[in-house]
């Protein structure tokens, strides 16, 4: 269907609206294998391209859990079990004084989940990937607006996608090599 | 978002305060060219050369104190019984304190959509940090042992203990570190995007090789945007209650106690109002001289300046509060320590500093209340300086006052600070401000992405 070495066709936008549009038209042509890129974050640009929802929030939710879990099991442990020490008369399992300590390793438990499952699921770091090899693709964390068909795509075919790219009001159509 | 554009607007033309969050006239492309040449481009000015020499020359000085200290032990500090705690717990709050703005700005702010926090949040993040760092500094060397600072920490040893959980210190360990780490997280997420921007912008190989390395590879891809934009929002709910959490847990390391000065239920809240005040003073205290030396009076307009102005007079009014309710208590709740305590800090040998924290946190700011105060950046200027020092003298005196006249008068002291304890404080300055220039030589002092998202581009007016 495709030659190996080539990614994907990268179509470039002027503005935020033609991406959204753009990404709109191909979706609803069939196209399901694509990415847009941008320098700032679009709200509607990843329902356009037919990516929904993330995970995300519930391996935060699950991290803190884990996370106040383990940071509540930990002092009831050192406490009462390992190192009984009588304070002023209060019970080893003094809960009250143990809430401090485990809200924070709640807090931390949903933090590091929050920033290591976004890059987790995002692939990240990833320090090569073809869509660089295309000369103004350094304007994606500039000014520019791109949307990338990409060859593994069942409906992708070197020029008639790049045809239909054309008519969706690319500046320009480049071919992205692997 | 459900109908952002009518906000935006408004905040755009600035209706309402008469002067927008970002000057009228950029694009995505200038706002990007601008903020980068900062970092990639411009000829670093000469005053950036002559600042930072001074900070690490008092970075010197703290290195030099500290040296000393680990060789001499903290006898070289003015503490002794029953002072036993002194400018280093006074520092340690008021760096914490300084740092809350930060975290403010950068999540509350968020949540609560103030859009014009967009270019004051990176800078105050990293200020959090900065100030963290300095914070960690005393408790960590006042420990006497600063090799052995481990033992504070949770983990199986040989010699069979464990941290005592019941203790307000313990939980300050957690707190504390805990801050530092999330802080340092939301710092660099929201960072990733913009190190792209400089990896893709730079024009020496060593500039792409650092900015590349750090970016991890964003490439901008949608999908990574949703995700990010969810976990960046995650954040911000998670790091708000934090803040807040971590003043209280400072804030118990006193309350539970049962000094008198100390042992009360105001606490937490009055020193949460503090810390975002004196966070505040400090993030003004920076802002307007490098909004002047960058020439980044479109970024940071005097709109921000006004409505820090505006938190701040608020948090003070909350802290004047406090200070009404601990006198008023003391009084009403005929405690004879208590009554004696606060006649002792209004008359005793401390009490120029008492009076001192009353003009420049309470009487001083007063002036906030005039539009004309608020949008005048040299008293701005002048203003956040007091308040930085009416902060530090508010940790102060419930410190040393509380803890130097003790319940028999037999054990009554003075505390006195000696060179070594001004050293050391001033090298923590020193040490914040050298941070600071190198954070702003080498990474972009204002979210870039998120000034794109202001721009009327975004949302596809031309």
């Amino acid at each position: 269907m495709h030659s190996p070495d080539v990614y994907g066709l990268m179509a470039e936008f002027a503005d935020p609206n033609e991406l959204v549009a753009a990404a709109h038209r191909a979706h609803h042509e069939g196209y399901r294998r694509m990415d847009a890129y941008s320098p700032l974050p679009i709200e509607e640009l990843h329902e356009a391209i037919g990516f929904h929802n993330t995970r995300l929030p519930l391996i935060v939710l699950i991290g803190g859990i884990v996370g106040g879990l383990a940071g509540y099991l930990l002092q009831w442990w050192a406490s009462a079990v390992a190192y009984p020490l009588n304070v002023g008369g209060k019970p080893f399992h003094s809960w009250p004084a143990f809430i401090p300590v485990t809200f924070e390793c709640t807090i931390l438990g949903a933090a590091l989940s929050a920033v290591f499952g976004m890059l987790a699921l995002n692939g990240l770091p990833q320090p090569y990937h073809p869509v660089f090899n295309v000369p103004r693709f350094t304007l994606a964390s500039r000014s520019g607006f791109f949307l990338c068909i990409e060859a593994r795509d069942g409906k992708f075919d070197l020029s008639r996608t790049r045809a239909f790219l054309e008519t969706l009001g690319a500046t320009e159509v480049t071919t992205v090599a692997d | 978002m459900d109908n952002p554009m009518p906000l935006e607007e408004r905040q755009l033309t600035g209706a309402g305060s008469g002067v927008p969050v970002i000057a009228p006239g950029h694009t995505f492309g200038s706002v990007t060219d601008k903020i980068s040449a900062i970092v990639l481009t411009r000829r670093t000015p000469i005053g950036w050369y002559l600042g930072f020499m001074t900070a690490a020359a008092l970075t010197g000085l703290l290195l030099v104190s500290l040296s000393y200290l680990v060789v001499e032990g903290i006898g070289i500090w003015g503490n002794n019984i029953p002072v036993a705690w002194a400018f280093d717990i006074t520092n340690f709050v008021w760096w914490i304190g300084i740092g809350h703005a930060g975290t403010l700005i950068s999540a509350i702010l968020l949540l609560l959509r103030q859009t014009w926090r967009t270019s004051i949040n990176r800078f105050a993040e990293a200020m959090t940090l900065c100030a963290v760092a300095c914070a960690g500094i005393f408790p960590l060397f006042h420990t006497g042992r600063p090799w052995l600072a481990y033992w504070l920490l949770p983990y199986p040893n040989t010699m069979g203990i464990w941290p005592q959980f019941r203790s307000p210190l313990v939980w300050d360990v957690f707190a504390v570190s805990t801050y530092a780490t999330v802080s340092l997280l939301f710092w660099f997420v929201g960072l990733v995007p913009d190190l792209a921007t400089l990896r893709d912008r730079s024009q020496s190989r060593t500039g792409r090789i650092i900015y590349g390395a750090l970016a991890l590879g964003w490439r901008g891809s949608a999908m990574h945007w949703h995700r990010y934009e969810t976990a960046y929002l995650l954040l911000a709910g998670i790091a708000t209650p934090l803040v807040v959490s971590v003043h209280t847990v400072v804030s118990f390391d006193f309350a539970v106690a049962i000094v008198p000065g100390w042992h009360t239920t105001i606490f937490p809240p009055y020193f949460v109002a503090g810390a975002i005040y004196s966070g505040f003073a400090m993030v003004l205290t920076l802002s307007i001289p490098i909004r002047a030396i960058y020439g980044l009076q479109d970024f940071i307009t005097l709109r921000h300046l006004e409505n820090m102005a505006k938190v701040m007079l608020v948090t003070g009014l909350i802290v004047a509060y406090g200070y009404t309710v601990e006198a008023f208590i003391a009084w009403y709740g005929g405690n004879a320590y208590e009554g004696f305590m606060i006649w002792n800090r209004i008359t005793g040998p401390y009490a120029p500093a008492y009076w001192a924290l009353l003009l420049c946190n309470v009487i001083i700011p007063q002036i906030l209340w005039f539009k004309s105060v608020r949008t005048n950046v040299i008293v701005l200027f002048v203003l956040s300086l007091v308040v930085n020092v009416g902060m530090w003298l508010e940790r102060f005196i419930i410190i040393v006052t509380s803890l130097h006249r003790d319940f028999l008068p037999s054990s009554w002291g003075m505390y006195q600070p000696t060179f070594w304890d001004w050293s050391t404080y001033l090298g923590t300055i020193g040490l914040f401000l050298m941070l600071l220039f190198l954070f702003v030589r080498f990474l972009p002092l204002i979210s870039i992405f998120e000034m794109r998202t202001l721009l009327p581009e975004a949302k596809g007016e031309q």
